[in-house]
């Protein structure tokens, strides 16, 4: 079984999707020749030369042109080449992507994937960095996936793209190169709308996803040093949620810790908090503490000061073990 | 490139038709503009690759296609950027260690180390913010003409953008707010044929980007890039027409870019050397060159001299803002709003504490 970066393991995904099915399509600035300017769609056009394309420097005409050729039976797996600079196309997200099944009452669907780098750690400054899910959770008719390890990039964008609904794909740059994994050729799934639990532990949930799973996790080590013992849950599916698996570990450990780098002022951890509020109160044996961005564009030089880190999601555990 | 309005010849003389005239001064001025710029990409390339900048986008190619077209404007003329034109930030007068501070985003950083290299800023030569979001700036440059005629400012707004750019929204948007409310905006599109690896045959089937104005109801004028004679006398026509209320221009500067599209791009992946070293021959800076030699007004010394002046400023410039530390926390909280809100106060307040243990 090869090793791959979570690079290497999505173009693995997408070039076994596009053998297996010919109604996948790519498309995006710089997939082609360039394979990607992370190169997540290397050599894809050697392959399939005629199913990957360059496009004009547009978002909104990449996911526009991308929801047509869904209505009309493609499966489109457009790139966008950061979260960032996907908002000229967020109306037609939002407004037509999202809506399509709804509004015309199945009789139309959108089975198409938006893959796109999100989030802080190659020092990008306010404008490739950001952590922006929280704008599309909030819109219901998009699924929102979201991986943290090679293996799972595969099998989520696997399940992604055979999805009959839209997905947001969001990729954690910060991990692409982070490390290697064995990932089998061949197909991969991982279904959509299940959390997984990365460390089992008695004492306090930490609750996160995408980069923010691998910060929990190092936190979790530091904390067993100290005698905690953390979980960790990956969420790795924003919308559809897996709540039971929330609620199970909740009810165990009654103490959270939800950790998510975007700007803390309506972030989706907020919403998980929320919920466990909601349907574990009776569970809780401190305040749901979270960890997140602060409320203010992403800077460049201080990056590391922004990010929240294990020394900020240690300093959380205390508070709520010390409640 | 038949069609494209050319000053200069290849052996340096120009067409007396079209040739501004520019007195001595400015034409020096002209060059050195474009030196500084050449020279400041070769030295910031070499920084980043040694790890003392995190990313530089250099302009190599574009020298006349910037600094003509800024020269063109007046101080009372606003420019508004799309990211690679350093230098025309220069030639509005900021200072070449504030340029570097931003590189470095250390404590002097006019933007407080926020953004990423090569997003300057400089208010008082009306040089706006950049964003990386291509093309969002089109819109505001319209805005801004528009703001100029309301208030009966005889002034223009600039805004450079690239071939890339013309396949946004805000292109479209830009253009047709523009011939509607006849705006004082002159577009000098830097159309270098490349955006990163896609090249200009993908952004349009129009034959020229030029002809794009048409369709919105203006005028629009194409002219070789690599002749910054060309490129200042279209620019200023353009600026003129658009000072006293006949409206905006779209200028299409032929011109290509010879670097990489920055740091973090290889262009060997998707283009050929060929192609680059056929622009190459057109380079610019040696062809305004010729056109001071065949002037009378240069030679091999001043050449050196230039050379020589150049590099020592960008030298101390380096050494004085390598010095500057990284801005302080605070750094990250102010600016957000006029006045710092409470709950960011807190969050403030949380971070600090923090630190501090
Ligand atoms: C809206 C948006 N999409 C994608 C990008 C990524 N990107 C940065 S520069 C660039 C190419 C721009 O080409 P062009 O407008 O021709 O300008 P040039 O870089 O050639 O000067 C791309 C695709 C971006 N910055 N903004
Ligand atoms: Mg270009």
């Amino acid at each position: 079984m090869p090793a791959m970066t979570m690079v290497q393991a999505i173009n693995n995904a997408l070039r076994e999707e596009m053998r297996r099915d010919d109604r996948v399509v790519v498309l995006g600035e710089d997939v082609g020749r360039n394979g990607g300017v992370f190169r997540c769609t290397e050599g894809l056009i050697d392959e399939f030369p005629e199913r990957v394309f360059d496009t004009p420097l547009s978002e909104g005409g990449i996911i526009g042109t991308s929801i047509g050729m869904a209505l009309y039976g493609l499966r489109p797996v457009p790139e966008i080449q950061f979260l960032d600079f996907i908002y000229s196309g967020f109306d037609q997200i939002v407004s037509e992507a999202a809506k399509m099944r709804y509004r015309s009452g199945g009789q139309f669907t959108v089975p198409m994937t938006i893959r796109t780098p999100y989030g802080g750690g190659i020092r990008g400054g306010h404008y490739h960095s950001q952590s922006s899910e929280a704008y599309f959770c909030h819109t219901a008719g998009l699924k929102v996936v979201t991986p943290s390890t090679p293996l799972e990039a595969k099998g989520l964008l696997t399940s992604s793209i055979r999805d009959p609904d839209p997905v947001m794909f969001l990729e954690p740059k910060k991990l692409y190169r982070a490390f290697r994994e064995e990932v089998p050729e061949g197909e991969v799934t991982v279904p959509i709308g299940q959390a997984a639990v990365r460390r089992a532990g008695k004492d306090v949930t930490l609750i996160a996803y995408g980069s923010m799973a691998q910060v929990c996790q190092e936190a979790a080590t530091k904390a067993a040093e100290k005698g905690v013992e953390a979980e960790v849950i990956d969420v790795r599916t924003l919308v559809p949620l897996d709540e039971p698996a929330l609620l199970a570990s909740v009810k165990k450990t009654g103490r959270v810790v939800i950790v998510n780098e975007a700007p803390r002022t309506g972030s989706y951890g907020g919403e998980i908090s929320a919920i466990l509020a909601e349907k574990a109160i009776e569970y809780l044996r401190g305040p749901i503490v979270r960890v997140s961005g602060f409320d203010t564009p992403f800077p460049y030089t201080l990056e590391d000061v922004y990010m929240p880190n294990a020394d900020r999601v240690l300093a959380a555990i205390d508070r709520v073990m010390a409640f | 490139m038949v069609d494209a309005l050319r000053v200069i010849q290849d052996d340096g003389s120009t067409d007396p038709r079209l040739d501004p005239k520019l007195p001595e001064a400015d034409a020096v001025r002209m060059y050195r503009g474009m030196m500084l710029q050449r020279i400041l990409d070769n030295r910031m390339l070499a920084l980043q690759r040694q790890g003392r900048i995190g990313f530089y986008g250099p302009s190599l190619g574009q020298e006349a296609a910037i600094i003509g077209a800024a020269m063109a404007m007046s101080p009372d003329d606003w420019i508004v950027p799309q990211y690679r034109e350093p230098g025309a930030a220069l030639v509005r007068g900021m200072p070449l260690t504030e340029l570097l501070c931003q590189l470095m985003g250390n404590a002097r950083d006019p933007v407080h180390g926020r953004q990423m290299p090569c997003h300057y800023v400089y208010r008082k030569g009306n040089y706006l913010s950049i964003s990386s979001p291509v093309g969002t700036q089109l819109p505001h440059a319209v805005g801004i003409g528009w703001a100029m005629k309301l208030r009966g400012d005889r002034a223009a707004a600039l805004v450079f953008f690239g071939d890339g750019a013309t396949s946004t929204s805000d292109f479209h948007a830009a253009m047709n707010f523009a011939g509607v409310f006849r705006t004082p905006t002159v577009f000098l599109c830097n159309n270098n044929q490349w955006a990163i690896s896609v090249p200009v045959a993908r952004q349009t089937a129009s034959a020229t980007l030029a002809e794009k104005a048409q369709a919105y109801g203006f005028d629009g004028v194409r002219v070789d890039g690599m002749d910054a004679l060309a490129v200042y006398g279209a620019t200023r026509e353009a600026a003129e027409a658009a000072r006293s209320g006949r409206g905006p221009t779209l200028v299409e500067a032929l011109t290509y870019r010879l670097g990489p599209h920055s740091s973090s791009d290889d262009p060997s992946r998707y283009r050929d050397e060929a192609e680059v070293a056929r622009w190459r021959a057109r380079d610019p800076i040696a062809r305004f060159r010729r056109y001071l030699e065949q002037a009378g007004w240069w030679d091999e010394a001043r050449e050196a001299r230039l050379e020589q002046e150049i590099g020592d400023e960008i030298t101390r410039a380096v050494q004085e803002t390598e010095r500057i530390p990284p801005p302080p926390v605070e750094s990250l909280f102010t600016d957000v709003y006029a006045d710092v809100p409470a709950r960011l106060r807190e969050q403030q307040d949380a971070l600090t504490a923090s630190l501090r243990r």
